[in-house]
């Protein structure tokens, strides 16, 4: 079962992950990420990319998570379908796993601009935590 | 929308009268049904925005406004320095000085629909477009620091494009005070192999014919007559000036916490203008403008170039190009003095009226030109500024149409394959690498681009001077 999803929002999309902490929460919500851009399954994750970040609170901390993400998939020209996060206090260490993009057999819909702060929440929900953003496509 | 939230004060004047935290009104320029249509949250977001510190006048939604980041995508807002007034991320945007530009081509439509096919082709081949696209240019340290703070001028002395492409670039083509060096190493990296790309999204670049004219005058002066064939290009800053957005955003969110600013909603982060994070981010958001004008001026040259094999007859020289996210100071009229503020347009288009000295002396009397992209395979529009346009909105009119679905749903109403053949079918060749992104940006998810411009014309914001439609459409 998808422990991710997207909901919608004007011009844009919004991700929302789901799990029993925060890291897997986080971790699901940038594998919504990615699937806004293509079929997740078509993604291998051959290589794997280290991202670090920090933020005064855990919601500030979803956005750069996901924008630290959006940085990698930009400038190394990468999809990724696999995340593991790491938190301690305001600091991230997260790593990604993917493989160069590859129009031709990705499809890419569409560029992610970056996360922003609408919709933005990260929050006990049932037994787990929810994490969502708005990202800008 | 409830019309009931309003007061009306003119079939296309809706206004939202100071109350709570507002500091001024929040006025909503459209028709009736437009507002009818419009999300509850364009009101929330036109409301917020007037609470903001050092805003003059009214919080502005144009025809186009829909539920944004903060202000509403189609919001106008001007800020006095002198007042403690702020500048921020969300109000520009995330795609800094996104924008359209227009190329006449002085061709016909027989000589487009001759080698319709084969020349699109060879557009989509020489306009890098999509995720993962490159160009073919790569700056060094050096070369992205004199791009940064030279914009098209930039380009233009680096042989791409001529001087007169210039002067029909809002500020002529290049951005002043713009500061490279507050732009951060992240964002210039994002952007060494993103010049001369197009993006993805709703950007793209048409062949376009004019199908009618409304103003014969100001089309005249602007070089227009019905059957013309123009180019249009609407993209804006990539990489660079979405990492800008992405930095200043969190920088402002801390920073407006620091300077006692209350924000209801943390996308509408933002700074005095006059402290370090507020210079900062007008340095690098100006660096990005200055980025959008030269990404701009490198694809006109790509496209001159395939016309000038294919069609080795045509001339490309500017009409105008207009960015539509953007924060920039300007001089206007309050209360009869005038005062300088910097006047924040996102998802709005700057519409200096007849007489203008910052519109070029051939426009002049005209009008500065007002160019609203539609979205892949409907009709875009030409509009003048006006003079009334200064006293409605700090001279602003509309940039669009808007979606009227999220992507979802698009995908599930329609395929990639089946919007290609079906516009096929009415004489329009669309090229894109993604046909999940063409269904995503099918031309019934977005919403009328006429009822919009007819609404600007109709509240006085811009005068609609020509309707053009596409022909060839090359989608990010």
């Amino acid at each position: 079962m998808n422990r991710w999803e997207h909901f919608e929002h004007g011009a844009d999309i919004g991700v929302r992950g789901y799990g029993a902490s925060i890291a897997e929460a986080f971790e699901q919500a940038a594998l919504a990420l990615t699937a806004v851009i293509t079929d997740l399954a078509s993604v291998q994750p051959l290589e794997r990319v280290e991202v670090h970040c920090e933020a005064p609170d855990d919601e500030l901390l979803l956005a750069e998570w996901l924008n630290a993400l959006v940085y990698e998939m930009a400038t190394r020209r990468m999809l990724f379908a696999r995340y593991a996060v790491r938190l301690e206090g305001t600091r991230l260490a997260g790593e990604a796993w993917g493989e160069p993009v590859d129009a031709a057999r990705h499809h890419p819909a569409v560029e992610v601009k970056g996360a922003t702060y609408t919709m933005l929440r990260v929050a006990r929900e049932g037994g787990g935590w929810l994490a969502q953003t708005v990202v800008d496509v | 929308m409830e019309l009931n939230l309003f007061e009306k004060h003119g079939e296309f004047e809706w206004v939202i009268p100071r109350q709570g935290a507002m500091r001024v009104p929040a006025v909503i320029y459209a028709s009736e049904a437009l507002v009818r249509d419009m999300d509850r949250k364009v009101y929330e977001q036109a409301v917020n925005v007037a609470a903001l510190p050092g805003i003059v006048k009214a919080s502005y939604a144009m025809p186009d406004a829909h539920w944004g980041y903060g202000f509403p995508i189609g919001g106008v807002a001007a800020f006095d320095p002198e007042e403690g007034g702020v500048v921020s991320a969300g109000g520009v945007g995330f795609d800094i000085s996104c924008g359209v530009r227009c190329l006449h081509t002085g061709l016909s439509r027989e000589d487009i629909m001759k080698i319709q096919a084969p020349l699109a082709h060879e557009l989509s081949r020489a306009i890098p477009a999509g995720l993962g696209s490159t160009g073919a240019i790569r700056l060094d340290e050096d070369e992205m620091e004199a791009m940064l703070a030279g914009g098209a001028a930039w380009a233009v002395q680096r042989g791409w494009g001529e001087s007169a492409d210039l002067e029909r670039i809002e500020e002529r083509g290049q951005m002043k005070h713009a500061k490279p060096g507050d732009v951060s190493l992240q964002a210039k990296k994002r952007q060494r192999d993103e010049m001369g790309t197009l993006g993805s999204g709703n950007h793209y670049l048409e062949i376009q014919e004019v199908t009618s004219v409304f103003d014969a005058k100001i089309a005249a002066a602007y070089g227009l007559a019905q059957g013309d064939i123009v180019l249009m290009i609407h993209c804006g800053s990539r990489g660079l000036g979405h990492q800008i957005g992405t930095e200043y955003l969190k920088r402002m969110a801390i920073a407006a916490a620091q300077h006692g600013i209350h924000l209801p909603d943390r996308e509408l982060a933002c700074a005095p203008i006059n402290s370090e994070v507020g210079q900062e981010y007008l340095g690098a958001m100006r660096a990005a403008i200055n980025c959008a004008l030269a990404n701009r001026q490198i694809l006109t040259h790509l496209v001159r170039d395939v016309f000038r094999r294919m069609l080795p007859q045509a001339r490309l020289p500017l009409l105008y190009d207009v960015s539509h996210n953007t924060c920039k100071v300007e001089e206007h009229r309050v209360d009869g003095g005038t005062r300088k503020l910097y006047v924040h347009r996102k998802g709005a288009t700057r519409a200096f009226g007849p007489g203008h000295p910052d519109v070029p002396a051939p426009l002049r009397d005209a009008g500065q030109p007002v160019l609203i992209g539609g979205s892949m395979g409907t009709a875009s529009y030409v509009l003048a500024g006006t003079k009334a346009s200064e006293a409605l909105a700090f001279s602003s009119a509309c940039h669009g149409a808007g979606r009227a679905m999220s992507r979802h749903q698009a995908l599930r109403n329609w395929q990639g394959r089946q919007v290609v053949s079906d516009l096929a079918a009415r004489g329009i060749v669309i090229k894109s690498p993604s046909m999940r992104g063409v269904a995503e940006e099918a031309p019934q998810a977005y919403k009328d681009v006429s009822a919009v411009v007819d609404a600007a014309d109709a509240a006085g914001l811009a005068r609609k001077v020509a309707r053009v439609e596409p022909l060839v459409c090359i989608k990010g």
